[in-house]
């Protein structure tokens, strides 16, 4: 089963992905046999409860981890071959993550957290155009330790855009938050996707975030169990959980 | 934590090692020394004297305090040795024909004692015999009063006044060309025209004697014979350069492990913070279940003492190693019956203690900090490290900063104390090789010094008597000499308010071209026309400066007294010496022009014929070959220090690599979420070593100037210990040591780099996106 989008450039384009860990004597089957598409600008949630495969599903999207089986590509770039640099290439050029814990750098502000990726960017944003937009203008020079969490968050998701990536890729970034700060979070991974029309994937358990996505994918035991295209995609401050 | 471990175990096996290897060599000379002594009998004063009736042996054994004596006829003669062009000096010394000698008792190795009646027997000692390969039965020619005498070797002997066989003026033994040889009493007399008298006393004394006035009473009978002033054992030559190698481990024995052990307690403070921090909440649940503080800072003690007493047993075996090592070694230099290695356990426990005690202080804080935690508290993780901008951020020096680099100033800056310690143990085993390979760079700029820029001459000829320079024209004029310096000892005791020292007065030519005075600054100095010039040691051991007058006692000849100003001080590493104007001191003298010692410059091309002629001249003492010293002392002292300074290398290397390794494997513990998550981020494999790395090589860096620094410093250290009437070692490091000792560390640090790279190359990934530290 693979959604279409008319008119839309597909970004990624996966089939038959399968993964298997092995965890001491036992094999665990993350994934099996996943076949995806994101396309261009489309805001995607996969959710999914923990265990299901989605972060697995993520980690293959964002160069981080191969298939054991199956094709996954890029703008018609192979990311299944298991080269270090190619990956890091990958992921350096075209890939913004934000984590749930925000791994910023302690010993960095915030700007200087979101230059670390700005300096190494073939055209980035100024850190400061980055944290701008995340509204932390006010708070350049603040260290992490400094910062509350969704505050932290906010630095994170700066640091993912600045360099102006093609797809921004959210390993369940509200899960340390709380509802509100959660919100301010969500808000401004809209506007990043709005603004800047960046292919954005959120990978969450929460099914109240599925109402602001384009399209939400539900993952269940290694499977895509669920397509849902949104005709009316809510705004973050509707949501509610 | 097993490789961490595993080094920190190594350095405290260096530690237990090196402590181990001073102390075993310590009580085994000691023990050896001192029970050798008490076997043989060796004597407690010596004297001697020019020519004196065996009659005045009366009043010697009648001073108070004297339970033993001995006389003797003692003579240095040039030998003949088959195989050998240069000429060599034998000492002959008379023992009993009938009994075996009361005091210094020889020791025969092989063959048998002299028998009565057979004027040509001879014991020799050991050392010459084994560089000669003289057994029992061979021949060796000794020229005595200008006729060859064969002497008939029956047995190879040892004597406790020769364990260290050098003679006075020499810098080093060296057994080729010098041979102690023991002949019946009536022979040796017959040969020297002796018979009736002696000129040599060897005393005993009670226990409960006074040696200073024994010594004074002995000086007041012999004065008349040509007295040359009495000495305690304490004086004595061989027993002197002995005494001194104890008192130097003694010393010694201390540094060293002292440092490795330090650099232990560091690390085991910095992996045991570690382990404590990753185990945190495991503690508080162990506090929760109800587990007490002590039994918790028990668990974490044993962990300590496990390391220590891994550490303890490498280092017990290294150290046994090392010390039999160090045993062998010192069986080239002193010839003792037996030398045995030795492992008192007073040394085993001390080594443990010590090590333990050491890593104990290392770690208590660390652990008390641990336990004192409250469980709810140490349930949660550890707050979020607090940074600030640098110093050099402060500055204004921002922009010179990329962010991986900030990265790694803000991290050696938050914890100073923890990257100076880091920084301190690599430039300790900087230190320790400059500690290890300086006395070679020393030794080397001492003969160059010694025999290049001070002793100009080939071949030095002492006389058995001082003659009129006219008498020696026959020398002059031998085969191959290019110039000759003539050239007067006297022997004297130079006093200064109430200290007073045994020395000789060198009388030297105006202008001498082959015996250069040198000052500080090894710039050649004038001879003043009258006047004394004594070195720096002999002034500082009298207490005396340039203007004060000395008085000096001459123990020779009419033996006068005079009163003398000191007009100069020169710089010399070696013994205690004067000098003077040869025309002043014959004037002083008022015995004529007379000399008896000759430097000589040599056409290398005419050396053996100038050997053989000096060999059969009689009035020659002793020859002595420039060369052929250097060539025996770098044979032996080199050879060795080389061997040793392998294992210091080695040790070097253990410090240098446990310390960065350490240093890097915790940063990597500490910092592998942060380091993984700039890989997910696009950071290459290089970039985030970089960060890594780049730490690991800034506090190399700046490890390197200090532990140069320290070295010198450890250096300046050791050559205070060994600054003696004996010799004194300069500091001299060469830059070949230096760019050693900084090479061995910057390996060691790109090594364990490379280690831990390696594990960088492997950091995973995706489990830092799902975890909080």
């Amino acid at each position: 089963m693979v959604p279409s989008r008319v008119g839309a450039k597909s970004v990624y384009c996966a089939r038959g992905i399968t993964k298997i860990y092995r965890m001491g004597e036992v094999e665990v089957h993350a994934l099996r046999g996943v076949d995806l598409d994101l396309f261009e600008g489309e805001f995607v949630v996969l959710l999914g409860p923990s265990g299901s495969g989605k972060s697995t599903l993520l980690n293959i999207l964002g160069g981080l981890d191969v298939p054991t089986a199956g094709h996954v590509s890029y703008r018609g770039k192979d990311l299944t071959s298991n080269d270090d640099a190619l990956l890091t290439g990958y992921r350096r050029r075209h890939v913004g993550f934000v984590f749930q814990f925000y791994n910023l750098i302690p010993s960095l502000t915030a700007k200087e957290n979101v230059a670390l990726v700005t300096e190494i960017a073939q055209n980035p944003m100024r850190p400061e155009e980055a944290l701008e937009m995340v509204n932390l203008g006010h708070r350049l020079d603040h260290f992490p330790a400094q910062l509350s969490g969704g505050e932290q968050q906010r630095v994170a998701i700066a640091r993912a855009i600045a360099k102006r990536p093609d797809v921004l890729l959210c390993d369940e970034p509200t899960g340390a938050l709380d509802i509100e700060t959660g919100i301010v979070v969500l808000e401004v991974i809209e506007r990043v996707n709005r603004e800047l029309g960046t292919t954005t994937a959120v990978i969450t358990h929460n099914a109240a975030i599925a109402g602001m996505a384009d399209r939400v994918i539900s993952v269940a035991s290694g499977r895509i169990s669920h397509v849902k295209t949104n005709q009316h995609k809510q705004q973050p401050r509707e949501l509610q959980w | 934590m097993w490789g961490q471990l595993l080094a920190i175990c190594a350095v405290i096996a260096c530690g237990v090692g090196t402590f181990i290897m001073t102390q075993s060599a310590l009580a085994g000379l000691s023990f050896t020394q001192q029970s050798y002594y008490e076997q043989s009998r060796f004597a407690r004063v010596f004297s001697n004297v020019k020519r004196a009736p065996l009659s005045v042996g009366k009043y010697i054994a009648e001073i108070p305090g004297v339970s033993q004596m001995q006389l003797r006829v003692v003579r240095d003669v040039t030998l003949d040795v088959t195989g050998m062009t240069e000429p060599a000096v034998g000492r002959l010394i008379s023992v009993p024909e009938h009994s075996a000698p009361a005091l210094n008792a020889l020791y025969l190795r092989s063959g048998r004692y002299i028998e009565p009646n057979s004027p040509d027997e001879a014991l020799c000692s050991e050392g010459f015999a084994k560089m000669h390969g003289l057994k029992p039965g061979d021949k060796v020619t000794a020229i005595i009063n200008g006729r060859r005498k064969e002497l008939e070797i029956v047995g190879i002997a040892l004597s406790p006044e020769y364990v260290y066989q050098i003679r006075a003026g020499q810098l080093v033994p060296d057994d080729t060309r010098f041979g102690i040889f023991w002949m019946g009493e009536v022979a040796l007399s017959a040969a020297f025209d002796m018979q009736g008298a002696f000129n040599d006393i060897c005393l005993d004394l009670t226990s409960d004697a006074n040696e200073a006035e024994v010594l004074r009473s002995l000086d007041r009978i012999t004065r008349p014979y040509g007295g040359m002033g009495a000495r305690g054992r304490r004086d004595q030559i061989s027993n002197k350069f002995i005494s001194d190698e104890i008192s130097n481990l003694k010393r010694m024995g201390l540094i060293v492990p002292g440092i490795f052990l330090l650099v232990a307690a560091f690390l085991l403070n910095v992996v045991l913070s570690r382990i404590i921090a990753l185990q945190r909440d495991q503690i508080a649940a162990l506090k929760a279940f109800g587990y007490s503080n002590l039994a918790i800072a028990w668990h974490y003690l044993k962990m300590v003492i496990v390391v220590v007493l891994c550490g303890e047993l490498i280092g017990l075996g290294v150290g046994c190693m090392l010390g039999m090592q160090i045993m062998n070694l010192y069986t080239k230099f002193y010839r003792f019956p037996s030398l045995v290695f030795m492992l008192p356990m007073h040394v085993v426990l001390g080594s443990f203690t010590v090590s333990a005690t050491s890593a104990i202080l290392g770690t208590v804080g660390v652990i008390h900090k641990a336990v004192s935690l409250p469980p709810a508290e140490a349930m949660r993780p550890e707050p979020p490290a607090s940074f600030r901008p640098t110093i050099f951020e402060r500055l204004g020096l921002n922009s010179w900063l990329s962010q991986t680099s900030r990265i790694i100033v803000r991290n050696i800056e938050r914890r100073p104390f923890k990257a100076m310690f880091s920084s301190l143990g690599i430039a300790l085993s900087v230190s320790i090789i400059i500690l290890g390979h300086f006395s070679t760079d020393s030794l080397n700029f001492l003969l160059e010094l010694q025999f290049q820029v001070v002793q100009r001459q080939h071949v030095s000829v002492a006389f058995v008597e001082p003659y009129s320079l006219s008498a020696l024209y026959e020398l002059q004029h031998m085969p191959g000499v290019i110039r000759t310096e003539p050239g007067r000892m006297v022997g004297i005791k130079m006093r200064f308010g109430h200290h007073e020292r045994r020395v000789a007065i060198a009388g030297l030519q105006m202008n001498p071209q082959l015996s250069h005075l040198v000052d500080a600054e090894e710039l050649p100095i004038r001879l003043p026309e009258a006047g004394l010039v004594i070195n720096t040691k002999l002034a500082s051991l009298l207490g005396v400066k340039r203007g004060d007058i000395v008085t000096i006692e001459v123990l020779e000849g009419a033996q006068p007294t005079w009163q003398i100003p000191i007009a100069a001080l020169v710089t010399e590493h070696f013994g205690l010496s004067a000098y003077m104007n040869l025309h002043a001191l014959n004037r002083l003298m008022k015995d004529g022009d007379l000399v008896n010692t000759i430097q000589l410059l040599v056409d290398q091309k005419h050396r053996d014929e100038l050997y053989k002629k000096l060999k059969e001249t009689p009035k020659v003492a002793s020859v002595t070959i420039k060369e052929a010293s250097i060539r025996s002392f770098r044979e032996t002292v080199m050879e060795n220090m080389l061997q040793m300074q392998f294992f210091n290398l080695m040790f070097a290397c253990v410090i240098a690599f446990g310390v960065v390794y350490n240093t890097a494997r915790i940063a990597l513990s500490e910092r592998g979420r942060e380091l993984a998550s700039l890989r997910v981020l696009g950071l290459t494999r290089g970039e985030i070593s970089f960060i890594l790395l780049g730490e690991l090589a800034v506090l190399t860096l700046f490890a390197i100037p200090l532990g140069i620094l320290l070295g010198f410093g450890l250096g300046k250290i050791v050559t205070t210990f060994l600054d003696t009437e004996l010799y004194r070692i300069p500091l001299v490091v060469s830059p070949k040591t230096l760019s050693m000792a900084v090479s061995v560390v910057a390996v060691a640090a790109v090594a364990s780099g490379l280690v831990v790279r390696r594990k960088l190359d492997h950091l995973d990934l995706i489990a830092v996106l799902k975890t909080r530290e």
